[in-house]
C-alpha cells in the first residue's frame, strides 16, 4: 500500500517519465487480463512470457544441482580436494551473471545454452557450499555407526550421509533457485529471448516503460511464489 | 588364547596422557567389565579396543590378528543410543542385519530385526522414529541392533550412562537376560562408572585407574550365580567383597579427590550393611 502511494508521489513530481500506477494498469491490462495469450513473439500475455522464463530458470537450476550436489559432497568429504578448489570457488562465485553470458556465447554460438550456461554457473554456489558444510558437520556419532556397522559405501552414503546432509542441501537448493531467477532476467535481457527479461528490455527499447513496471512486478511476485514454494517443502522435509 | 588381547596400549592428545601400559586379555565367552571415574579414559580405551583409534603404543589383537578398522562379527553399543534419527526402530536394526548378513533374503532380515526388537520389549514400537521413544526405549533399540547381529564380540561403552536410576535397573537386567540367552555367548567387553552395575553382568572386572597415564588394576573375579539380582550389593558377601576391591583400587589411584571420597563412602556403606 505504502509503496503504491510512494509511487504515485513520485511519479506525479520528481520522475514524469515514471508512468503513475493508474496508467501502468491501463497499459498492461491487455498482459494481465489475457495471460496466455500470444500476439506475437514479443508480444504475449504476461504469464505466458513468465513461464518461458520459468522453464529456463527450471532447466538452468536443475543443470545447477546437478553439479552443485556432488561437487559439494566432494569436497565436503575430502579435505584435500576442499583445499585444492576451494580458492577457485571463491573467485568463481562473485562472477556477475552480465560477465558470463558474452563468455557462454562464445562457447555455444547460440542463446539459449548460453542463458542456461550463466544461470547453472550463477546459482550452483549456495547448493555447492550448503552440501559441503553440511557434510562437514554431520556429527560424528553418525559416522562411527557407519563404522561399527561396517557399512559399504553405498549403504554409508544413502543412510548416513546424504540423510544427514538433505537439510543443508535443501537450503542450497532455496538459495540457488533465488539466484537462478536473478540471473534469468540478465540472461534473457542480453539475449533477446522471449520471456519477463526479454520482455522487459524490448519495451524499454520501445519507449513502453509501464510495461517495464508490470515486468518488475512479475519478477517479484513470482520470485517471491517461488521462494514460498521452496520453504514449504523445506519445513516439510524438516519435520519429517 | 584371548579373543580379545590389549597390549601395552598407551595413548596421548598432545602432551597428555591419556593411557599408558593398559593390558589386558578377554577369554572366548567371557563377560569383562572396565570400571573407572568419567574422565579417567575409559572411552578411549573402548575406541582402541574397537579399532575406532589407533594407539601410541601397543597393539590390539582379536582371535590373535592385529585390529585394523572395526572387527568383524562385533557389536557396539554406544553411550548416546546413536540411532540414526531418519530411519524407524526397525530400519535402524535392519540396516546392521542387512550388513552383518548380505546374503540374507530381505524378509528374513526385517524378520531378525523384529525379533530382536520384541525380545526388549519394542514390538509394539518397531515403527516410530528414535525422537518419539524414550531414552530408555532408545537404547533398547540400539541394545536389539547389536544383538540382531549375533556378534561374536559385544563392545558396552558405558550403555546406560545417559539413563536414570530405574530405567537403568531394568535395562541392566534385561542386557544380562539377552547376554545369558545367546547360543554360544558373545564375549563381552563393557565400559561402566558403576561398580554394581559391573557385578551384575561381569564375569571379571577390572579398574581403570584415575588419569593422567591411567592404568589397569588386577582383575577381580565375579563367581556369582546367575541370574543375579539387582539388590545383591546389600546382601552378598562376595559382591560386597568385590565392591570394596574395585573402590579400593579407584581410590587409591591418581589423585581424585572426589573420586576418593565416593569410593571411600562405598566402601563404608558396605562394611556398614557386612556388620
Amino acid at each position: 500500500m505504502l509503496l503504491g502511494l510512494l509511487w504515485a508521489a513520485v511519479s506525479g513530481t520528481v520522475a514524469k517519465d515514471l508512468p503513475s500506477p493508474a496508467k501502468t494498469w491501463s497499459e498492461s491490462k491487455l498482459y494481465i487480463m489475457a495471460p496466455w495469450e500470444k500476439r506475437g513473439e514479443m508480444d504475449q500475455g504476461i504469464l505466458r512470457m513468465a513461464s518461458y522464463s520459468l522453464y529456463r530458470v527450471a532447466k538452468g537450476f536443475l543443470l545447477a544441482i546437478l553439479i552443485g550436489t556432488p561437487l559439494g559432497f566432494l569436497l565436503g568429504s575430502s579435505p584435500v580436494l576442499f583445499k585444492m578448489f576451494d580458492p577457485a570457488i571463491q573467485v568463481l562465485r562473485p562472477i556477475s551473471p552480465l560477465a558470463w553470458l558474452p563468455l557462454g556465447l562464445i562457447l555455444f554460438r547460440q542463446s539459449e545454452p548460453a542463458a542456461l550456461f550463466t544461470i547453472a554457473l550463477c546459482s550452483m554456489w549456495p547448493t555447492v557450499i550448503n552440501t559441503m558444510h553440511g557434510v562437514r558437520s554431520i556429527p560424528q556419532d553418525y559416522l562411527n555407526v557407519a563404522k561399527v556397522l561396517r557399512l559399504s559405501g553405498w549403504k554409508k552414503f544413502t543412510k548416513v550421509l546424504a540423510p544427514a546432509t538433505l537439510p543443508y542441501m535443501f537450503t542450497g537448493f532455496r538459495l540457488s533457485l533465488g539466484l537462478a531467477w536473478l540471473v534469468i532476467v540478465a540472461a534473457e535481457m542480453l539475449t533477446g529471448t522471449p520471456g519477463v527479461g526479454g520482455f522487459l528490455w524490448q519495451e524499454y527499447n520501445s519507449l513502453i516503460y509501464s510495461h517495464i513496471l508490470l515486468c518488475i512486478l512479475t519478477i517479484g511476485m513470482v520470485g517471491f511464489t517461488l521462494d514460498r514454494l521452496m520453504g514449504m517443502a523445506e519445513a516439510r522435509l524438516k519435520a519429517a | 588364547m584371548a579373543l580379545i588381547e590389549l597390549r601395552g596400549i598407551g595413548k596421548s592428545y598432545g602432551k597428555r596422557d591419556v593411557l599408558r601400559g593398559v593390558n589386558l586379555a578377554v577369554e572366548e565367552g567371557e563377560f569383562v567389565s572396565i570400571v573407572g571415574a568419567s574422565a579417567s579414559g575409559k572411552t578411549t580405551l573402548m575406541k582402541i579396543a574397537s579399532g575406532l583409534v589407533t594407539p601410541d603404543e601397543g597393539e590390539v589383537l582379536i582371535a590373535g590378528a592385529a585390529v585394523t578398522g572395526f572387527p568383524r562379527n562385533t557389536a557396539f553399543v554406544f553411550q548416546n543410543y546413536s540411532l540414526l534419527p531418519w530411519l524407524s526402530a526397525v530400519e535402524n536394526v535392519r540396516l546392521a542385519v542387512e550388513s552383518a548378513f548380505p546374503e540374507w533374503p530381505k524378509a528374513k532380515q526385517t524378520e531378525q530385526a523384529v525379533k530382536y526388537l520384541e525380545m526388549v520389549g519394542l514390538g509394539a514400537a518397531t515403527a516410530k522414529r528414535p525422537s518419539q521413544l524414550s531414552g530408555g526405549m532408545r537404547q533398547r533399540v540400539a541394545i536389539a541392533r547389536a544383538f540382531a547381529v549375533e556378534p561374536r564380540i559385544l563392545l558396552l561403552d558405558e550403555p546406560f550412562g545417559a539413563l536414570d536410576a530405574l530405567t537403568r535397573l531394568t535395562l541392566q537386567q534385561e542386557l544380562a537376560k539377552l547376554c545369558q540367552a545367546q547360543e554360544p555367548r558373545a564375549t563381552a567387553l563393557m565400559i561402566t562408572n558403576s561398580v554394581d552395575e559391573a557385578i551384575l553382568l561381569s564375569d571379571r572386572i577390572v579398574a581403570l585407574g584415575r588419569g593422567p597415564g591411567a592404568s589397569l588394576s588386577a582383575a577381580v573375579p565375579v563367581s556369582l550365580a546367575r541370574p543375579r539380582a539387582s539388590d545383591l550389593m546389600m546382601h552378598d558377601e562376595e559382591a560386597i567383597w568385590v565392591r570394596g576391591q574395585v573402590s579400593e583400587f579407584l581410590a587409591s589411584s591418581g589423585d581424585g579427590g572426589a573420586a576418593k571420597r565416593a569410593a571411600a563412602r562405598a566402601v563404608a556403606n558396605a562394611v556398614a550393611v557386612e556388620a
